[in-house]
């Protein structure tokens, strides 16, 4: 991995972030646009949790990782406390592995 | 920074710890796979302080040492972090102070800083929530990868530990509550399935993005109702306290979203 291309990764990444905070000035974002903007970056977030607990690559990622993830979820319904939810959710996953559950 | 402090309570202060110490886990792991592939100790470090977004760097590790090339490398990055685009409109709102702090904020702009903002209404909160996130794990990262890529191979198995459940379940803990307004839940429900099932066939990063068609029966909805007076819209939460309380009325039916 040469420097350049870390760099260039490095650029590309920023210009990302920093679009949406120095154009707020400019363009002058009417309220309902603003509040899907929010309901978009859930969505987006959503989509992360959905694609990284249920798939490695291009494939189905196993039981175990969605098992845990599961349990987080129950847990988060159910008012755990957030140190619960990740333990709970990391454990999961990792008892089932011992089991040798895939 | 004194009333940053104060303005962030106890209890998401621990929070924050706590994901600080899961990402310090997946840090150092990312530093030792680096160096164990064959990469030299600043590969790592200077990508993860340069780009510090902790999926695009995996990716672009991974293509490396499956034998890449250096261009494949940074496209499978940077089409990860095409979500930082929407985010930092979703987040602007934080970051509009004097310019140098929108220059250096905007770094810290990470999936799991965006999950926090969005459980708070107030202005003041969703700055200090915002910036101690940030600050906070940009510093644990990049201590934590250097840590592993300086003698961390014993990590390098993080599934053994189910870390690979930790982050969906962290962000799942962060979004959540903000899921109890229908119209989110709806359009997040189709995007995640939208996204799964088109995992397969394309390149990763891609299918996420796509979740946005989600999006689309919201918009369509609200054109469709914009004649006859726009204010009032009463299936919508006021946006005080939404993300907050409201998680007690739709407990069960957002059960669904979790599987």
């Amino acid at each position: 991995m040469p420097l350049l291309a870390i760099v260039v990764l490095a650029v590309g990444t920023y210009a990302f972030r920093l679009a949406g905070p120095l154009l707020q000035d400019r363009l002058t974002i009417p309220d309902h646009v603003r509040r899907l903007m929010s309901v978009a970056a859930a969505v987006l977030l959503v989509a992360l949790i959905a694609t990284a607990a249920l798939t490695e690559g291009h494939g189905f990622a196993g039981w175990s990782r969605p098992a845990g993830v599961l349990v987080a979820g129950v847990l988060v319904l159910r008012r755990a406390p957030f140190p619960v939810v990740i333990v709970a959710a990391a454990a999961t996953t990792a008892l089932l592995r011992l089991c040798g559950l895939s | 920074m004194n009333s940053l402090w104060r303005t962030v309570d106890r209890g998401t202060l621990r929070d924050i710890a706590l994901v600080c110490l899961a990402d310090a886990i997946v840090a150092a792991a990312f530093g030792a796979i680096s160096v164990s592939g064959g990469l030299p100790v600043w590969v790592p470090v200077a990508m993860s302080l340069l780009v510090f977004a902790g999926g695009a760097q995996f990716a672009a590790i991974g293509v490396v040492l499956a034998g890449g090339g250096p261009v494949a490398a940074v496209a499978a990055a940077m089409v990860l972090n095409g979500r930082l685009l929407p985010f930092g409109f979703a987040v602007a709102d934080v970051l509009n102070g004097r310019w140098w702090t929108r220059l250096i904020g905007a770094h810290l702009m990470t999936d799991e800083a965006v999950a926090f903002v969005l459980r708070h209404d107030d202005p003041r909160k969703r700055r200090a929530v915002y910036w101690t996130v940030g600050l906070a794990l940009f510093t644990v990262w990049n201590v934590a990868v250097v840590l592993g890529a300086l003698g961390g191979r014993g990590i390098a198995d993080t599934d053994a530990l189910g870390l690979d459940a930790a982050f969906p379940a962290v962000l799942l803990a962060l979004v959540l509550p903000s899921l109890a307004d229908k119209r989110t839940r709806v359009a997040a429900l189709i995007g995640a399935v939208v996204a799964v099932a088109a995992t397969p066939f394309l390149p990763a990063g891609v299918p996420v993005l796509l979740a946005l068609v989600g999006l689309v029966p919201s918009i369509l909805s609200r054109t469709g109702r914009k004649r006859p007076g726009e204010a009032a819209r009463p299936d919508e939460i006021p946006e005080t306290g939404a993300a907050t309380e409201a998680g007690t009325a739709t407990r069960t039916d957002s059960t669904q979203e979790t599987c």
